[in-house]
Parts: C-alpha cells; structure tokens; sequence
C-alpha cells in the first residue's frame, strides 16, 4: 500500500526532509542524504562570494532531490519575502520554507511579520510552508491564508530538545487539514518517532543529522524512526493502562 | 559610476547590463539571483537591464541551509 502525501500539487513517499547546513563535508553531507532516503532537503539564500568563484554547493546535491529554499535569518516580512523572490529565481521553484524569525536567541518565529509575509507570497503563487510556533491557533491561521502545509516547531532550531510540547500538536493536527511537518528541535531517533506516531505527516530537521558524530548513521536512524513512526501511527496504538494485562492463556495452566 | 555589489562599492562604466556585470565579476547565470535596490530582476532581463549610479546589487545563490 502506497502512503504518499501531498504540498501543494507535489506528491512525496518520504516523510523525511533534511536540511543541508553544517555537514563536516559536502561529501558526508552527500551520503547522509541518501542515507535518510529524504526526497526534499532544504537550502538558504547567501550572498554570492565575489573574492572567489567558489564551486556551487548544488554541484553536490543529486538532482533527485526537490529543493526547498528557505528564508532562514530574515527577521522582518520584507526581508523574507525578498529572499522567497530570489530563491524562486534562482531555482525556479514555487516551493519556499518561510521563516521569519522574532529574536536572535531563540530562533523563535515572529508570527505577526510570519502570516503578513505569507499572506503575499500565497498571493505571489508560492507554495508556503511557514516554520512556526507549536500554537494551534497560529496554525489554523497560516492554513486559512493558503499556506500549503504547517511546520510548528518541535523545539528551538537546533536545540536537539525533542517534542517539547506533544499536546498542543496533537491539538494542532485535529485543527488544521493541511499537511503538519515538525520542524526543528529534533534531536535523536525517538523524538521523531514520538512525532510520527502523533500523526504528523512529517519532519524537517538539519541538526539533528549533521551535527551528529555520525552523521551519516544518524541520517539513516532518522529514516527508520520516521517510518517505524509512521506505521505505529497507522497501526493504532494499545491504550495505556496501569496494570497488567497477562498476554498468555490463563486457561491450561498447571497445577 | 558608482554602484554597490553585495554590499561592495565598486565602479563601472555607464550602459554596463547586469549580464555584463555578471561576465565581468566571472559569475555563471545557473543557480543565482539578482535584485537591484531590493526588486527582483528576473533572468531573462539580464541583458537588457542597465544599472544607474548608486545602484544596489545583490547577487545570490543556494547555501547549505535548514
């Protein structure tokens, strides 16, 4: 059985995107990708370098992949927007992660500029996907304007802290229709297990992986816990009781 | 004349296109933008832009991001 899901007009298999900053090297950053089986892997917008014609950092990146540019360290509405409009000229895809964030410390997102900067890019045909607090009312919000999917965080950007607050996701994917993807704060397998058995439709997470020892290893651990995740999910889980239930016939025994 | 480039002054001569500055600074088309006092200049205007005095020029590319 085939379990796809969709942003926008795109259907994918993975539900696992990575990002690409902060490898060791391009060329571990090359493996892990494979290794994670992702099928989107985000990029930021950076000044060209003019002191040297340094090689394309796309030159490493398989063509497979669908990029998702996004516009990390923007903290105004007007500066993201800009950088979604350069990103889309640059690669010539509507997709765009939409960050626009509120204080340097936290990484947190400014939600005002946040739905002020989605409101025109929807409008510009882009395909939105807003990093955003995990505040179901936020959410419902980002999804009215149009945004294609909702990525509330799990914790701060690469504080590795995990789900920090399960309910208020839960209450986020009984909200909102359109596809949830947690989106930072992940730190090992578990926590994106636990993110997938919620329900969510997927993970975004870069540190995770690239700031592992391993992280090609890790990569992989990701891929597994998202789909073992996944399948828990759609398996439906035992409710939790305090006692014990004996999982042996109670019938037959001896005497 | 004047312009800025990525935040670098730097002098050109008059009627210089944002194809030919790009020649010049030895950057290919592929995979960049451009944007000229924050508008987007889409590629296909290139050649037929020509940058003014005092102009601000950036000129982007993908990085490693999350």
């Amino acid at each position: 059985m085939s379990d796809t899901f969709k942003i926008g007009k795109r259907e994918f298999k993975s539900r696992l995107m990575v990002g690409t900053g902060k490898y060791p090297s391009n060329e571990i950053m090359k493996i892990a990708l494979e290794a994670s089986g992702a099928e989107v892997v985000t990029v930021a917008v950076r000044r060209v370098n003019l002191d040297r014609s340094s090689e394309s950092m796309l030159d490493h990146i398989d063509k497979k992949y669908t990029l998702l540019p996004n516009t990390a360290g923007c903290y105004t509405a007007e500066d993201a927007i800009r950088t979604a409009r350069l990103a889309r000229e640059a690669l010539d895809t509507e997709f765009v992660k939409l960050e626009v964030l509120g204080d340097e410390k936290t990484l947190f997102p400014d939600n005002e500029a946040l739905l002020e900067a989605a409101k025109v890019l929807v409008k510009e045909g882009f395909t939105v996907l807003p990093y955003t607090n995990d505040d179901p009312i936020m959410a419902k919000k980002l999804e009215d304007i149009g945004c294609a999917a909702v990525m509330p965080l799990a914790a701060p950007i690469g504080s590795g802290l995990g789900i920090r607050n399960p309910h208020n996701i839960r209450i986020i994917l009984e909200t909102i229709k359109v596809p949830i993807i947690v989106d930072a704060g992940v730190g090992t397998a578990s926590d994106a297990a636990i993110a997938m058995e919620l329900g969510c439709h997927g993970i975004l997470m870069n540190t995770g992986i690239a700031g592992a020892k391993d992280p090609v290893k890790m990569a992989r651990a990701m891929n597994l816990a998202v789909e073992a995740g996944r399948l828990a999910y759609l398996s439906g889980r035992i409710p939790k009781k305090l006692y014990a239930t004996a999982s042996s016939p109670l019938s037959g025994i001896i005497e | 004349m004047k312009i800025r480039v990525n935040g670098i002054e730097r002098e050109i001569e008059a009627g210089t296109t944002v194809e030919s500055l790009l020649n010049m600074l030895e950057i290919k088309v592929q995979g960049i933008a451009v944007d000229i006092n924050r508008e987007i200049v889409p590629k296909r205007l290139f050649s037929e832009t020509i940058l003014n005095e005092g102009d601000s020029i950036e000129i982007v590319r993908m990085v490693g991001g999350g």
